[in-house]
């Protein structure tokens, strides 16, 4: 057990130097989410003098979703870096380590998590600076920033679980970009719920992307319905875990193509 | 002392188990080829064997089986007397894997790989701090430990491989054509190395489509062609069934006749082997064989357009066995 929670943290270690070597990578990772939020912030700007958003201020309402976004599309790279591990012959010979599947996938998980945190906390700070408002407080924030890096996580596993069935950058790159934007569109990231076609309403309630939307947005409310924050991470959790389970049992279908 | 073959075939316990026991592997691959056919062999601990063929052969796939990364359809291995289905990861924790594709990573230095490596065997700090500069340093890569692999030259590459699989002292080491890609310097170099590792009573099963590799590096070796051990044992002692020399003719043409009937009716000429414009004849000896055989040959009408002669290599038991030059055998594999 200690040596596969030891595994885990050489392998996100690992991953976190070489993100340390690509200055310009890590750059455009930090100023991507900068860029979704100023440029949708402006774009939509107006919307919430429409009725049925709870804030009179677009950026408030923006700053929740675009956290949420960003680790969507972020993390959902994560199995480029395995094909490249694949390509590179790095996969096989981890494969032959007296290391557990699972620590090869949660190193990579975790890696992305702590990614996705440092965006979130960037992107709430800009938020901050353009205007928005958190009634809610440090606690509704920390519970947005939780919820992004579990739904960072299990978009991870599952990129990584794709990557290990195809193997193939290309065929990564179309379904992952494939699921995202639908995820982010389907989901009251841009949008008030109540100013959606009834059938987005009801896919909404079951996309995790907007799980992790709608417990972020208890931040813009003073009064935080805990039981609503606490069950939908649970929904979370359980969907990171069967992610995580789904890409370490991957490993056998890359194992049968070797 | 040595496991001979006879007595593997008999299927006989030898006294000492071996470190890798490989008892009928099978292996068919999705696209319907037998990579493995009862594929057996023994390697005695502490010796280095070597596991000869052409590209194809199934040599890789024997390892990849043997180092618990792909599963046999049928048969079972064990290393160190453990099975590599039933207890892979007992397997990891006792050998070390120098694949055939370097796995290195180029985005880190040589240290950081090392270091990595021996981490994830679980190998405490001060240990593992010392080892990795033991290693650098035989392996003259102390002075390029800091830079990104990236830079390395192939060599350096495939040194710091071998480091790699060794880090954590394993009792097993499998390598896949360690040399192959590397230029005659590195390669001399490397099979320095792998000399000093047997040195240190490591069991090394190499993989290799080099001959001289084979003869010069290993105690025992198997020539596998088509997934199947053809024939196995020392190299002198293959070689030394092919006692005499061996005549190496190249024709001008193909010939249209049978060669064999033509040459072997002479006394001095004990086997012949044709394959295309190549003849190869064993003979008693070499320098009064020559010149009957020549003079047979253009007394046949056949235009020869040259003439060796050798002691027997490897490459002579590999054409004895497989009815095929190694050369064309390694075309065919590769195609």
């Amino acid at each position: 057990m200690t040596s596969t929670l030891k595994a885990t943290m050489h392998i996100t270690a690992r991953r976190l130097r070489f993100l340390m070597r690509q200055p310009f990578y890590l750059a455009m990772t930090l100023v991507q989410p900068l860029i979704w939020l100023l440029l949708f912030g402006q774009l939509f700007k107006r919307i919430t003098e429409m009725p049925g958003f709870t804030t009179g201020s677009y950026i408030t309402y923006l700053t929740p979703g675009v956290v949420v976004m960003t680790a969507l599309f972020s993390s959902g790279w994560s199995g480029m870096a395995l094909v490249t591990d694949m390509e590179r012959g790095i996969m096989n010979r981890l494969l032959v380590l007296p290391v557990r599947r699972v620590a090869l996938i949660a190193g990579s998980v975790i890696y992305e998590a702590i990614v996705v945190l440092i965006q979130a906390l960037i992107i709430i700070g800009l938020g901050l600076a353009l205007g928005a408002r958190f009634p809610g407080g440090v606690l509704s924030l920390a519970a947005l920033v939780g919820c992004t890096m579990l739904i960072g996580a299990a978009f991870a596993s599952f990129s990584n679980a794709v990557a290990l069935h195809v193997r193939q950058g290309e065929s990564v790159i179309a379904l992952v970009t494939f699921l995202q934007l639908p995820l982010t569109f389907l989901s009251t990231t841009f949008m008030a719920q109540s100013l959606m076609p009834h059938w987005i309403q009801l896919v909404a309630r079951f996309n995790p992307v907007n799980w992790a939307v709608i417990v972020g947005r208890q931040s813009l409310s003073s009064q935080v319905d805990w039981s609503f924050v606490a069950l939908h991470v649970g929904y979370l959790i359980v969907l990171a875990l069967a992610c995580a389970w789904f890409s370490v049992n991957a490993f056998r279908a890359y194992q049968r193509s070797i | 002392m040595a496991t001979t073959l006879s007595a593997a075939r008999a299927g006989t316990t030898p006294v000492a188990s071996p470190a890798i026991d490989v008892q009928e592997l099978n292996k068919v691959y999705p696209e319907k080829t037998q990579a493995l056919k009862d594929l057996r062999f023994q390697v005695e601990s502490g010796t280095v064997f070597g596991l000869l063929g052409p590209n194809g052969a199934g040599k890789s796939t024997a390892v990849k089986i043997l180092t618990t990364l792909s599963t046999p359809d049928a048969g079972r291995a064990l290393v160190c007397g453990i099975d590599v289905v039933r207890q892979p990861f007992n397997v990891r924790r006792l050998i070390g894997y120098v694949a055939q594709m370097s796995g290195v990573d180029p985005d880190a230095s040589g240290l950081e790989n090392l270091m990595l490596q021996g981490q994830l065997y679980g190998m405490p700090g001060n240990d593992l701090k010392r080892r990795v500069a033991e290693l650098l340093d035989s392996f003259n890569l102390t002075e390029a430990g800091g830079r990104l692999v990236k830079t390395y030259s192939g060599g350096m590459k495939r040194k710091l491989d071998v480091a790699m699989g060794i880090v954590h002292r394993p009792r097993v080491l499998f390598l896949d054509e360690p040399t192959t890609g590397l230029d005659p310097e590195a390669r001399a170099e490397m099979w320095q190395e792998i000399e000093r590792l047997a040195h240190e009573g490591m069991t090394i099963l190499l993989t290799t489509h080099y001959l001289d590799e084979a003869d010069h590096l290993a105690q025992r070796v198997a020539i596998i062609d088509r997934g199947q051990v053809v024939v196995e044992g020392t190299p002198e002692q293959l070689k030394h069934e092919l006692h005499g020399d061996t005549i190496q003719i190249e024709l001008e043409h193909e010939p249209h006749r049978d060669l064999r009937e033509i040459l072997t009716v002479r006394s001095e000429v004990r086997e012949v082997a044709v394959d295309g414009r190549m003849v190869r004849a064993r003979v008693e000896n070499g320098a009064t064989a020559l010149p009957v055989i020549m003079s047979t040959l253009e007394n046949a009408g056949i235009v020869i357009k040259s003439v060796t002669v050798a002691r027997p290599s490897l490459d002579d038991v590999y054409f004895r066995y497989s009815g095929k030059s190694f050369a064309r055998a390694q075309e065919e594999g590769s195609r």
